[in-house]
């Protein structure tokens, strides 16, 4: 197994994904009526940062996950993992991209087999990628010391045997067996009690830190994604709506959507409690997205043009880091606020 | 019934238990404290025993027949049990006859469990063709009554023991087949199977290290259940004849046989009968505690 080394240099984004779409044919439904999941996503990933995926429940943040791994087979799209294409030719295997891009799931009880010694879990990817039974499970020992668990005390447990906290780590610790330069994880927080949820955030960011590591952190939680992430990615019925800086999506939201999202948490002041929720009702059906702007049936600055162009992502005013898409940003689009904005 | 009977106490031991014991060792340690089970295992160990060195305990020769000592009761001349219609020791005889029934009990089944188990995994992990060839074909099969199919098949290819096998083997395979698929259809999409995926491990790598042990206990469980099933069924087909042919000392066989006296000495025609309903019981029984024993919460 070669040692993944940093071959497109600091520059070279960690992960480029272009156009990625993927639609799921319904079954039992209209001849043709596909459930677009993802439907044209393009986001760039750097080394080392974290960016945050947000989004209601069933926006795509999973589908996307498991696109970026080829778990599900993107219907187009292109993937370029450090500066190699992947699946192509010339570029890298999938099988390569597996050995560097590494995913940790929600459900920490059922990404464990439960008939396995969370030891041999672990030591399952370094087997698999040719080590020897005997490297294989020193490595799982080194990685459960990683991430705070005994490994004689842990290693010999059966998952049913561990706690939520205990079996994510676990977790992490199956995703770092293989020494990969990206986690994906896929609201690998968000099933744990707030103590352990706050734990485990610790833990990843210690873990990124020791072994230069990138991260994708995907979550529903709003302030979790703040807490970790560098960067912020909105979804929104399987469309990039926003994408910015942490600090910059947080306080100076610019799509609807977003300024939504934010104004739906909950606050921690009783005197300022949340009477109207900002967003009312389910996200549209995915089988039938609206025309234009898909977000347009909940926005209440909808217009007319709003439902025949769809706005296309692009830089709000002048930072250039930070983009959205909605017409209120560009002032050709004929939206009536589109010069109040700006 | 054995789980109601042990279930108070197990937390405490649980509690009590080492960690450190194996998934296998586990399921050990549950059944030595299942006394129902530990019974019935123990039942099951002496009919097997029994049938396995009956020419040793047979006190008397099976198939030496005698015209004036018929249906003479127990303990008559030594004949523990009495004798049957022929004038046999039916003591011999049943000992004899367990050979036959639990090999026709037991056989079958591994055959379905071997047969019907990797079909079935096949069929779970593989593409919806093939999940549909294999399990519409096996729903054909599961659409007669098993005891109608079992008939039918040996009375088209013809009595004994063989044939009989053939026939059970045959009825249980789609059961089977059934059961390994549903448990691996199940695992298949549970995240650790993607996330093996995602560590780029193989088709057939996972299907080893991660499907094969979570599969094996329902199908293990399930096959054990079908056992005093077998037995059932094989004395079932011997006594219509369809089974092995006389004289070969077998439990359906006899009780078909000793059915037309049993106006003359009902205690000896019943003995056949009730070897097989402790035979089946036992097993059901065992196998009910093994699989209580297994279900460890996941």
């Amino acid at each position: 197994m070669e040692e993944p080394a940093d071959r497109g240099g600091p520059a070279q984004p960690l992960l480029i994904a272009k156009d990625l779409r993927k639609h799921f044919k319904v079954k039992g439904g209209a001849p043709g009526a596909t459930v677009r999941a993802v439907d044209g996503v393009s986001f760039t990933i750097h080394k080392g940062e974290t960016l945050g995926i947000v989004g209601e429940s069933g926006c795509g943040k999973s589908t996307l996950a498991r696109l970026l791994l080829h778990l599900i087979e993107p219907d187009s799209g292109e993937l370029v993992f450090d500066g190699d294409p992947v699946g192509e030719m010339r570029g890298i295997s999938v099988n390569a991209l597996r050995r560097q891009v590494q995913m940790v799931f929600q459900d920490s009880a059922s990404s464990l087999n439960p008939r396995m010694p969370v030891r041999d879990s672990i030591a399952f990817g370094p087997h698999v990628h040719g080590k020897t039974k005997a490297e294989s499970s020193r490595i799982a020992r080194d990685v459960l010391v990683k991430v705070g668990l005994k490994p004689d005390l842990f290693g010999p447990r059966y998952p049913h045997e561990l706690s939520g906290g205990q079996k994510q780590r676990v977790n992490i610790a199956r995703a770092l067996a293989i020494e990969p330069r990206m986690v994906i994880l896929d609201e690998a927080v968000s099933a744990l009690d707030k103590s352990v949820e706050a734990q485990v955030l610790n833990l990843l960011r210690a873990l990124k830190e020791n072994f230069n590591l990138t991260y994708l952190f995907i979550s529903h939680d709003l302030s979790v994604v703040r807490y970790i992430s560098d960067r912020v990615l909105v979804m929104y019925l399987g469309a990039v709506v926003e994408l910015g800086p942490v600090q910059e999506i947080f306080s100076r939201p610019k799509h609807p959507y977003t300024v939504a999202l934010l104004a739906s948490r909950p606050s921690m002041d009783p005197a300022n409690r949340i009477e109207e929720p900002p967003l009312t009702g389910d996200p549209p059906s995915p089988i039938d997205p609206p025309s234009g702007c898909r977000f347009r049936t909940r926005c209440q600055f909808a217009e007319t043009v709003c439902a025949e162009v769809q706005p296309v992502l692009g830089q709000w005013n002048d930072r250039e880091s930070h983009i959205a898409a909605c017409h209120m940003r560009d002032p050709a689009s004929g939206h009536s606020r589109a010069m109040e904005v700006n | 019934m054995s789980n109601a009977m042990t279930l108070p106490q197990q937390p405490a031991k649980e509690q009590a238990a080492p960690k450190q014991r194996g998934y296998w060792g586990s399921v050990g340690y549950r059944l030595r404290y299942d006394p129902v089970t530990v019974f019935f295992g123990c039942v099951v160990l002496a009919i097997i025993l029994a049938a396995v060195f009956a020419p040793l305990l047979a006190p008397f020769d099976p198939y030496k027949e005698s015209i004036i000592g018929r249906l003479k009761p127990m303990g008559w001349k030594g004949h523990l049990l009495g004798t049957d219609e022929l004038g046999r020791d039916l003591l011999s005889r049943l000992l004899y006859g367990g050979q036959v029934s639990l090999l026709m009990g037991v056989v079958p089944v591994a055959i379905a469990t071997v047969v019907g188990g990797s079909l079935g995994i096949i069929g779970g992990f593989g593409g919806r063709r093939v999940n549909t060839a294999i399990m519409r074909t096996m729903d054909v099969f599961y659409a007669f009554p098993s005891v109608l199919l079992a008939v039918a098949i040996s009375g088209a290819m013809g009595g004994g023991a063989a044939n009989g096998m053939i026939a059970l083997s045959m009825v249980f395979t789609p059961a089977m087949c059934r059961v390994a698929e549903t448990a691996t259809a199940q695992v298949k999409n549970l995240d650790f199977v993607e996330a093996a995926r995602a560590t780029g491990a193989g088709t057939l790598t996972i299907l080893r290290y991660h499907i094969l042990g979570n599969v094996l206990g329902p199908v293990f469980i399930y096959a054990s259940s079908l056992v005093s099933v077998g037995i059932l069924l094989a004395s079932g087909l011997s006594f219509l004849g369809l089974g092995v042919k006389p004289p070969t000392a077998d439990w359906g066989l006899m009780l078909s046989t000793l059915r037309q006296s049993i106006y003359i000495n009902p205690a000896i025609c019943a003995l056949p009968g009730v070897a097989i309903l402790v035979a089946s019981v036992s097993f059901n029984l065992l196998s009910d505690g093994i699989r209580s024993a297994m279900d460890v919460r996941l």
